[in-house]
């Protein structure tokens, strides 16, 4: 549901970008005040809502276990997929966060003449890492925008990413992140859009940010291969934003206020948004916490006494059959 | 209500079919034979539940308090924030839908509201509504909407169609976990009166007696006085069971399901013939009679509750350290809660193996073994002599029990006792065993009769995974350490795959064992001819 909503208003917002610089002339307010207020809006709201999660506390550690456990018998534990020490969980995260393990994992279930039949699936797995790991590359690349000199580690990246040295249609470089984010987003868009069950559990949250990003990849694209927009003026722009000094260059075109504007929006929208999962897969307890729940105790700041049945009153209720029976009894 | 045959029941599932209406436009229907009769009033009301009276789900009045829409809300603000796992589960879900078909109930129904991430966007809807700007503002558009009745009533449907197994929790890539969801949306209807007959009848069981199944001392003292009997029939040997023994080294503790039924009641026997055979100096304890807690299945409240007993009678009697039998989620709620809940336990000792002195330094601060643990240290040790072909008509399995594995984490131990003591066992196919163990279908307090069609659906996974070994090669038998296994998973092979039966770990570890003193054994504990005794 609402897939044609969501891209009506990435398209709104498209219009709105283009009518705003090419007609308008407001080009101080989509290239200054734009950016600076969704760039505060991301700051304040990501923090806001990382400590609002950090208020709520971890009353039980309750990690989900993928291996075997760390016991005193001779069984050899699986440190990571079920560690029993902070050094354990750490890398449990890390293979978390950077490999994706558990997506890793994926299977999928298929019905064949009344059988189950489970196999290993990792399509899923491979899309994400390959939108995840280009956004991040791209994101980086683009912090050349913002450093009077571009740092050799940024510099580094580029020629990475351009290493196959291929001109299109004359343009410079081409980068393989390009190719890869639309082949990754359009692999995204297009299993909600054609397996049912996605389908069924979409949001328009769910196709929003990917019709936002893919409009700001284009964007992109087409400002570097196709209508090339003056970088010097660009970066002039970008550099200004940077020292808190703006200036507006003249003549940059709405192509460039379009990708920007889109950017804007996607920091204005990351906090109040799914997206926050980047935040809060380090947060997760069932993946940040160590499985040594009989060695060392875990307290729970609001743990309340609660009312039990004592011994006395069962003793009390049950005396007389115990004593008949030859049960022990405390009471005589 | 009588089920259709298995081919016809499962033939109705399509998982790649989802209903013309987007699923906020549909109610739920509540169809018989896939939810639980409503809770007893008087059940409610000997543990305090608010709004106790008597109700039927089906009936359009749910005789709730006015104001339940504030208790709802309010009781989700309050969980927000003290549930870390609850508040973020609710922001981060991205909807990537690799959840959807890990989960048996959604493989055996079809039901996309079972997908778990439905599940569980049946209440973030709400969430966002209430609690997120984004909800307030934008509404359906949003992914949110209002809390009316019938919301509720959906929610209460589908909370109780999942067995808190946590096996998507595992595919989750941010561990967003259904367990603790469910126990979330079931603790919200707790608020309200709103549990079922089948969980909240243990529950008051539990807390009057001890155990779920009501079992009062002397009859408990009978009735292992019973299984006594029959273990002198098949061994010779005549066992005296220590019953609330103050001074003995150990407190046992079993699911009392196992003193009830079989096969749970052969497990109860394996264990008195191993504690024989061993000399244990330990203590039975008929008012910490249960190891299991239903009441984890309404709150976390009560499932404290009920647990306050074991660690209080462990005083009472004296003893060193508790061992704890073969259960599923009471392992969990042994492992993962109890230290936080009852510690420190510091009139209790560090566990040591008195037979092997083996130290189980990682129960050190909770002084909690587990029997698999505690019999794979005595059979490494080579405490215990055995005959395996006793055991050679069983071709044997073994089901992981959800809590057992993604709560903790125990996989060898128990594989490692069953080759020790038979001489054929298989695994069933990597996706459906440990981490990724598929549940019984009857967890969490969803194994009342009048839900057979679902746990005959929920099943079905696990079912369709024997099947396979049995036709491959064999398999007759499917080993398990967990009492709710040892009720769900008879009727559930008697349905899809009637040449399997089930059995615990302890009953095929007292099979094999060969006792001091014993006559020569003739029959098993299930008092069937042993391989080569058919003629005696």
């Amino acid at each position: 549901m609402g897939i044609v909503r969501a891209l009506l208003v990435v398209l709104g917002l498209i219009f709105l970008a283009y009518v705003g610089t090419g007609i308008l002339g407001l080009e101080s307010i989509f290239g200054v005040v734009f950016p600076y207020t969704a760039f505060v809006i991301f700051v304040v709201g990501f923090i806001y809502k990382v400590i609002k999660w950090g208020r709520s506390p971890v009353p039980y550690r309750i990690p989900t276990t993928a291996g075997q456990h760390y016991s005193s018998l001779w069984f050899k534990q699986n440190k990571i997929d079920n560690p029993s020490t902070g050094w354990g969980v750490a890398l449990r995260m890390f293979f978390e966060v950077f490999t994706f393990r558990s997506l890793f994992r994926n299977t999928k279930a298929e019905f064949l003449k009344g059988r189950l039949y489970i196999g290993s699936s990792k399509w899923l797995w491979f899309g994400a890492i390959a939108f995840h790991y280009s956004f991040l590359i791209i994101f980086l690349r683009h912090m050349r925008f913002f450093t009077p000199e571009t740092p050799w580690l940024i510099s580094g990246i580029e020629s990475i990413d351009s290493f196959l040295q291929i001109h299109i249609l004359g343009s410079p470089l081409f980068y393989i992140t390009n190719l890869v984010i639309v082949g990754a987003l359009l692999y995204l868009l297009g299993r909600r859009v054609f397996d049912a069950k996605l389908r069924y559990i979409s949001l328009p949250s769910d196709y929003f940010p990917l019709f936002l990003i893919l409009g700001i990849v284009i964007t992109g694209i087409l400002m570097r291969y196709f209508f090339k927009v003056d970088v010097t003026k660009v970066k002039e722009l970008t550099l200004s934003l940077t020292f808190l000094k703006p200036t507006v260059p003249e003549g940059i075109g709405s192509l460039f206020y379009i990708h920007f504007f889109l950017i804007s929006v996607l920091f204005a929208y990351f906090p109040f948004s799914k997206l926050m999962h980047m935040a809060g897969v380090f947060l997760s307890p069932t993946r940040n916490l160590a499985n040594n729940n009989r060695m060392k105790r875990h307290v729970n700041p609001w743990e309340y006494p609660v009312k039990h049945r004592h011994y006395e009153e069962y003793e009390d209720e049950f005396r007389d059959k115990m004593k008949k029976a030859g049960i022990p009894v405390e009471k005589e | 209500m009588r089920l259709p045959r298995p081919e016809e029941l499962i033939s109705t599932v399509n998982l790649k079919k989802t209903p013309p209406k987007w699923w906020m436009d549909l109610k739920a229907e509540f169809k018989p034979g896939f939810y639980c009769y409503g809770a007893k009033g008087k059940n409610l009301a000997y543990v305090d539940f608010p709004n106790a009276r008597d109700w039927s789900p089906t009936e359009e009045d749910w005789k709730l308090p006015e104001d339940w829409k504030r208790i709802v809300i309010e009781g989700i603000r309050q969980r927000i924030e003290r549930f870390r796992t609850f508040h973020i589960f609710m922001d981060i879900c991205v909807r990537c839908g690799a959840c959807a078909d890990k989960c048996h109930f959604f493989l055996g129904t079809g039901d996309p509201k079972n997908m778990p991430v439905l599940r569980a966007e049946l209440l973030r809807s709400v969430y966002r509504r209430y609690f997120t700007s984004g909800g307030k503002i934008f509404g359906r558009f949003g992914g949110a909407r209002d809390l009316e009745l019938d919301v509720l009533k959906e929610l209460w449907y589908y909370f109780y169609q999942c067995t808190e197994c946590r096996r998507c929790s595992l595919f989750c890539p941010y561990g967003i976990d259904t367990a603790e969801i469910t126990i979330m949306g079931r603790e919200l209807m707790n608020l309200l009166g709103l549990n079922t007959d089948w969980i909240s009848g243990p529950v008051a069981n539990c807390y009057r007696t001890g155990n779920h199944l009501g079992i009062e001392p002397h009859t408990m003292k009978s009735t292992l006085e019973f299984l006594c009997d029959d273990i002198e029939t098949i061994t010779g040997i005549r066992i005296d069971p220590p019953i609330n023994k103050k001074g003995a080294e150990i407190l046992w503790v079993e699911p009392s399901g196992d003193l009830f039924a079989v096969p749970g009641v052969y497990v109860a026997m394996g264990t008195l013939m191993l504690f024989h055979e061993i000399g244990l100096d330990y203590t039975w304890s008929t008012y910490a009679s249960e190891g299991g807690n239903f009441g984890y299945f309404t709150s976390l409240e009560m499932a404290k509750r009920l647990h306050s007993k074991i660690y209080e009678e462990a005083k009472r009697l004296k003893v060193k350290w508790i061992l704890g039998g073969e259960c599923g989620h009471m392992w969990r709620v042994w492992h993962q809660y109890h230290d936080t809940w009852f510690g420190p336990i510091d009139f209790l000792e560090e566990p040591v193996s008195p037979i092997t002195g083996t130290k189980f330094e990682h129960a050190k601060s909770t002084k909690i073994v587990h029997i698999s643990e505690f019999t794979a240290d005595l059979i490494r040790h080579g405490v215990l002599k055995f005959d395996k072909s006793r055991n050679d008509n069983f071709i044997v399995t073994f089901h992981d029990s959800c809590n057992v594995s993604r709560g903790m984490g125990m996989f060898e131990e128990p594989r490692y006792i069953i080759k020790s003591v038979c001489n054929h066992f298989y695994e069933m196919p990597d996706e459906t065993i440990r981490e990724q163990t598929f549940c019984c279908g009857g967890g969490s307090g969803l194994n009342a009769g009048e839900i057979m069609e679902l746990r005959m659906r929920g099943g079905f996974p696990r079912a369709n995974a024997v099947r396979y070994v049995h036709e491959k090669f064999g398999v007759n038998m499917l080993a398990c350490i967990c009492a709710i296994d040892r009720a769900q998973l008879p009727p559930l092979m008697e349905y899809w795959v009637p040449q399997v039966r089930v059995c615990g770990v302890t009953e095929l570890v007292a099979n094999a064992l060969i006792m001091k003193g014993e006559k020569e054994r003739t029959m098993n504990l299930r008092m069937e001819p042993l391989p080569g005794k058919e003629g005696q």
